[in-house]
């Protein structure tokens, strides 16, 4: 049931994403300054969006975790932090391809990429995290703690990396201007088969940590014999 | 007022078996000097570009060197269980916590002092000319640094390469608190007053630090108890 | 009431059940001894005493009051694998600083109270680094005897210990049963355990297997208790 149920999401996200697809590609018409690249911009932006709903989901489920120390919310707070690391990777690559195409340069210390770039790495620091304790319970307890710090940090890494950076003048990557109502819709629109993608990954990864957990009850227990 | 004996206590005691050893300062201290001295290399410490950079520097110099002694700060107390005993005690979570970032604190300050001068002769910078502000950026940002890093390690101290995971797990959690304190520096270190919108980087460590004190000893019990 | 009264615990790693639906009581000035094999749950029970873990569910009460609550802790004493004091301080420092984090009165004279019986005295100044093993658990029993706790969680207290400490342990703990206060300790050396020990509890793959009074087969032949209720 379940399995069907992610099957019919897949085929939903890859129609969506595949009409999605050749509307960008032959119907937008190209951007006035950027020409035909900024079409990334349609991957780039919900990818973030994705990353940081991810992430807030990530301090929900640390927070459900430490109150009522169930193992499904750790499951669940492990699945959410690598689906998001997967969608801020996707964000920070699509804006390396667009820098490189629009300036030449792969790398630009742009505030959003930059905060973006210490983001992942405080998520992966979570999965670093994990790694390092064997036990289910303790692992869970520790990272639904820094779950809870990670997330607090995030508002503050975006505030000081905004400030620094507008002390300082820098090429502005989009046009903080306006957009056409035709890229708005777009924009909304394919986020949508991008979070259900998100969703099916993230229910993938949810039963396999749950049934990791059985296998090394198993595994303990046969050691008990 | 039994919290607060607790707390000093549990201060008196890490401050009393640092200064008895002295591992983590000595270990503290040189590398602090061994990575100005490196940092000479990497930069030409007479040069204008250098000045700029220079508050840069610093905090740099302070959050590798302050890392050392944050992780023996629980490190500490895992020989013959001692941690155990603390926890099992009916000291709070809470108090273990703030008495332990006190010590920490008072250690990474003393560290900072010793620096600062040193490094003023070898970047050729005057850091005396706004004493005052100054302190107050070094007071500021380092309680920052301390309670994170106090935080962290207690969260590694049972772990697998602990003194390889408090610096990969601490360093992105304090850009913020780094980065107002790296432009507040260079600011004071070439002699000029935090001007009006500087003081957001002000209102920012402030922030920082009543947030995150708030934070760890509200999460500090989750972490200390199984 | 009970001094100790453990209500149907259970504590997982994981999915696994390291602890299944223990229960029983200890009663105010009894001794009881722990006994179990390696794994079986007998240090995760005692963790659970001590406040150092939760359990999954069930209560754990001293006295009447929550075990996980602050204020219950000033009523237990540990002694744990681990013996809880600092290598860099002086046996002396270390008993002011456990005054001090009990919140007791006189932290000089209650420490040099506790040197004076375990035999420290001469040592008070003498950082612990240089202490013999025995030495060392002479002052761990000091640490953990010297705010009148009236129940002692103990975790192997007899491991690896020589005569002067085992005599100096048993006449502690002699005199602190005396005194009515409780005992719990966990061990493998069934005989200096039987010898204060009126009761028995038996840990078998996180069940409770036995609990009851010390038996005369029991303290002839400590092994009877496992082959008749754990493995052998």
């Amino acid at each position: 049931m379940r399995k069907n149920i992610l099957i019919a999401g897949g085929a939903i996200a890859a129609l969506l994403l595949a009409r999605n697809i050749w509307v960008i590609l032959t119907q937008l018409p190209d951007e006035k300054f950027q020409g035909a690249i900024f079409r990334i911009i349609f991957f780039h932006v919900p990818a973030a969006f994705t990353c940081f709903l991810c992430f807030l989901a990530s301090l929900i489920a640390g927070l459900a975790y430490l109150k009522s120390k169930k193992l499904n919310y750790d499951a669940f707070g492990v699945s959410v932090v690598e689906v998001g690391l997967a969608f801020g990777a996707v964000n920070l690559l699509t804006g390396m391809i667009w820098a490189r195409i629009i300036w030449g340069i792969w790398w630009t210390w742009d505030w959003r990429l930059t905060s973006m770039l210490i983001c992942w790495l405080l998520y992966a620091g979570y999965l670093v995290l994990r790694r390092a304790i064997d036990e289910p319970t303790e692992r869970a307890r520790m990272s639904a703690v820094m779950s809870v710090l990670n997330f607090s940090v995030v508002p503050f890494v975006f505030f000081s990396i905004k400030w620094f950076r507008t002390q300082h003048p820098q090429p502005v990557l989009f046009g903080e201007g306006k957009m056409d109502s035709g890229y708005r819709a777009m924009l909304y629109g394919n986020w949508v088969p991008i979070l259900i993608v998100a969703a099916i990954l993230i229910a993938v990864r949810y039963v396999q940590e749950k049934q990791q957990r059985e296998i090394d009850a198993l595994r303990r227990e046969a050691h008990m014999i | 007022m039994q919290f607060l004996r607790q707390t000093l206590t549990v201060t008196a005691k890490d401050l009393r078996s640092e200064l008895r050893t002295k591992e983590a300062v000595n270990a503290s201290l040189s590398f602090a000097l061994v990575i100005l001295i490196l940092f000479s290399f990497a930069f030409d410490p007479t040069s204008e570009t250098t000045r700029e950079i220079a508050g840069g520097l610093l905090w740099l110099v302070f959050a590798f060197a302050g890392v050392l002694i944050l992780n023996r700060s629980f490190a500490r107390e895992l020989a013959n269980d001692c941690l155990e005993t603390l926890v099992s005690s009916p000291v709070p979570g809470s108090a273990l916590f703030v008495g332990k970032s006190l010590a920490n604190y008072a250690l990474l300050i003393a560290i900072e002092v010793v620096c600062l001068p040193v490094f003023g002769v070898f970047y050729n910078v005057t850091w005396w000319s706004r004493p005052w502000e100054l302190a107050m950026v070094l007071a500021l940002t380092t309680w920052g640094l301390t309670v994170v890093g106090t935080l962290f390690s207690a969260l590694t101290v049972n772990l697998r390469l602990r003194e390889v995971m408090l610096p990969m797990l601490v360093y992105p959690a304090l850009i913020p608190c780094l980065m107002a304190a790296m432009q507040l520096t260079t600011t004071l270190v070439a002699g000029e007053p935090i001007a009006g919108d500087q003081w957001a980087w002000v209102r920012l460590l402030a922030g920082f630090d009543i947030i995150f004190t708030s934070l760890a000893v509200l999460l500090i019990d989750a972490v200390l108890i199984g | 009431m009970s001094a100790l009264a453990i209500a149907g615990v259970w504590k997982f790693y994981g999915d696994f059940p390291a602890l299944r639906d223990i229960s029983f009581t200890v009663e105010p000035g009894a001794c009881v001894a722990l006994l179990g094999r390696n794994g079986a749950g007998k240090t995760t029970l005692l963790k659970i005493l001590a406040g150092l873990s939760r359990p999954a569910k069930g209560r754990v009460t001293l006295f009447g009051q929550d075990a996980s609550e602050r204020s219950a802790r000033a009523s237990i004493g540990v002694l744990g694998h681990g013996i809880g004091i600092y290598d860099e301080l002086s046996a002396i420092e270390i008993l002011r600083l456990f005054v001090n984090l009990y919140g007791l009165h006189h932290p000089e004279r209650k420490a040099m109270e506790w040197l004076e019986r375990t035999g420290l005295e001469r040592v008070k100044d003498g950082l612990v680094r240089e202490f013999s093993r025995g030495m060392r658990q002479r002052l761990a029993v000091a640490r953990a005897f010297l705010h009148s706790p009236r129940v002692l969680l103990l975790d192997e207290p007899f491991t690896a210990l020589d005569d002067r400490a085992i005599a100096v342990l048993q006449t502690v703990l002699r005199e602190a049963l005396a005194e009515g206060r409780t005992v719990l300790m966990s061990t493998h050396q069934l005989r200096e355990a039987l010898e204060l020990a009126m009761h028995v509890a038996l840990i078998n793959r996180g069940k409770l297997a036995f609990t009851g009074e010390r038996t005369r087969e029991m303290a002839d032949d400590p092994g009877w208790i496992y082959r008749n209720y754990g493995e052998a």
